[in-house]
């Protein structure tokens, strides 16, 4: 029971971490209909950047500083990158956005080097916040749940109830009518994707000490964002969240449970007792194959709903 | 911006051309509209009127010539700048905002004009005089009934008179719209015309369109482009009585 309690609690912390990541992928995608591969290139650069400024002025400063920087660097990518490369097409905007990894990849390493960053929870939230059960939930995550939680609401009052809300919204399903109407697409454009960098920038900050803070960061979370964008369906911020959420309770689960899928075909009186290879792949337990799980069920969503939980294109 | 000094064309188009890749779209269009003319082009499928009207608001460069609105040259200018000197189009394809409602795709599309600029932060409901524009609108539409229904669930008619509104809702001088009445049945285009000249009054407006019975009705000039060029322009009799126009357009229709 209380393996259960403390998962889902942390599989919620995972699970918003993911979101805030992937809801900048999914606006990003649903205006520009590209999706952007450095993306979590620039959620690690959020982390290495906390880690550079909580050095000199401390965490909370950090916590503000370096998304904002990440903001800046995404409306310098927008405005003299993707805006340049977009005559030429979606191949040429995905390419950009995949050669954007590598150079960051190899700007990070050469700045910060090789070795994971001494990026560590600060000290005044350093404490087991409440135990269940005997096992302590630390007070760092429930902050990282707050500072996901807030910005969440934060988005959603932005979208929903602001002018410049409005015209996003107007932006992402007809960008010709929107400017038709006199409004500035190519700085909505520019505002959304510096957003989406804001938040995935937020992310690293909250994200770095969670996990940790190495050049292999942005590669190890990439392809789970994409699954989650993917199966929530593009451009659907509402499944994007509920994918977030399904994905982090379920990676987090995973690695707690201790059965294998034998263990769930005994109960329907099957016994596998041959010695063969099938044997031995129903014998694995599933926390040995959890990292798996994501993008099964990525496979599965795309064989039976290709347009994801809650998407609106086919494609 | 100047008021225009009286005699200048609203628009006036200047042997204009576009080529996409090898292929020439328009070869050489040149066109002077008078303010408050009701102007109609009119072609064969693949004739470049939608294409010009691109041309026009400015969502694909021109090749060469040069496009003035009230004696200003637009030509260089992104879409949403050539939307604020004064000039608002409509799309072919029904292009209203389907998820928002109908009163927010109003509110969208004066969002701009009314003076807002870029206060673009300060939230929605505190804009009094907006959202009364808006209902104003609505009433003028005769969509007040829909006020808060998405506006992709209002009938095809509702959704191109919104359209209409939007276009006109910020109070552009020149209005272009295109094909308004594609792909309705007779009363609704009956109302459409209905609605088109009430809300234009007095402004310059050009439309493309299919619908002979709209165009004769509706324009003061109609101007019939055929291959990316000008064939004949002039007043609805003089058009209709041109030999070359009834050759290459209305006599494949009146047959």
């Amino acid at each position: 029971m209380e393996i259960v309690l403390i998962s889902l609690l942390n599989g919620l912390v995972y699970g918003m971490l993911l979101f805030m990541l992937a809801s900048g992928l999914t606006l990003i995608f649903s205006m520009m209909g590209v999706l952007n591969f450095a993306h979590a290139s620039i959620y690690m650069i959020g982390a290495y950047l906390a880690f550079t400024v909580s050095q000199v002025l401390g965490f909370f400063p950090a916590l503000i500083i370096a998304p904002i920087l990440c903001g800046l660097l995404g409306a310098a990518i927008e405005i003299y990158g993707l805006r340049r490369v977009h005559h030429n097409g979606h191949i040429a905007e995905l390419l950009f956005t995949f050669g954007l990894v590598f150079i960051i990849q190899r700007g990070v390493q050469m700045t910060w080097g090789m070795l994971p960053m001494a990026y560590r929870v600060p000290a005044i939230l350093d404490f087991p916040l409440f135990t269940v059960y005997g096992a302590n939930f630390p007070a760092y995550r429930g902050f990282m749940l707050l500072i996901s939680a807030g910005m969440l609401l934060a988005t959603w009052l932005l979208l929903k109830k602001t002018r410049i809300g409005l015209i996003i919204q107007a932006a992402l399903t007809h960008p010709q009518m929107a400017s038709s109407l006199g409004h500035n697409v190519p700085m909505v454009f520019t505002i959304v994707f510096a957003g989406g960098c804001l938040l995935a920038g937020l992310a690293g900050v909250i994200g770095g000490n969670y996990q940790t803070t190495e050049p292999g960061m942005a590669e190890a979370m990439g392809p789970i964002v994409f699954v989650v964008v993917v199966f929530g369906g593009l451009g659907s911020l509402a499944g994007c969240f509920i994918a977030s959420i399904v994905m982090g309770v379920i990676q987090t689960f995973a690695v707690v449970i201790d059965y294998s899928f034998i263990d769930f075909l005994k109960p329907l009186g099957i016994s596998v007792t041959a010695d063969n290879l099938l044997t031995e792949i129903l014998t694995v337990p599933v926390a040995r194959i959890g990292a798996l799980l994501p993008f099964a069920m990525m496979i599965l969503i795309l064989l039976f709903r290709p347009r994801g939980l809650l998407g609106t294109r086919d494609t | 911006m100047s008021i225009p000094a009286s005699g200048t064309p609203a628009l006036s188009i200047r042997e204009i051309t576009k080529s996409f890749g090898q292929t020439a779209i328009i070869r050489g269009v040149s066109l002077d509209i008078a303010a408050g003319e009701r102007h109609a082009i009119i072609g064969p499928n693949g004739a470049g009127k939608t294409t010009c009207f691109n041309l026009i608001s400015g969502r694909f460069p021109i090749s060469s010539g040069e496009i003035y609105l009230n004696g200003e040259r637009i030509d260089q200018l992104p879409p949403h700048k050539i939307n604020r000197m004064g000039l608002s189009r409509s799309f072919q394809i029904t292009s209203i905002f389907q998820r928002m409602s109908v009163f927010e795709n109003l509110r969208c599309a004066l969002l701009w004009s009314r003076g807002y600029r870029y206060s673009f932060w300060s939230p929605l409901w505190m804009q009094r005089e907006l959202n009364a524009q808006a209902e104003f609108l609505l009433e003028d539409l005769n969509l007040h009934t829909r006020r808060d229904l998405p506006a992709g669930l209002l009938s095809y008619a509702e959704q191109r008179a919104l359209e209409i509104g939007m276009t006109i809702a910020g109070g552009a001088s020149v209005i272009l719209l295109d094909e308004p009445t594609a792909g309705m049945s007779n009363t609704e285009t009956d109302y459409a015309m209905d609605l088109i000249r009430r809300v234009t009054k007095g402004k310059t407006l050009v439309m493309v369109e299919h619908d002979m019975k709209v165009v004769f009705d509706l324009a003061d000039v109609i101007t019939v482009l055929v291959y990316g060029q000008v064939i004949a322009s002039g007043p609805p009799e003089t058009v209709r009585a041109n030999p070359a126009v009834q050759e290459a357009y209305l006599g494949a229709l009146v047959e």
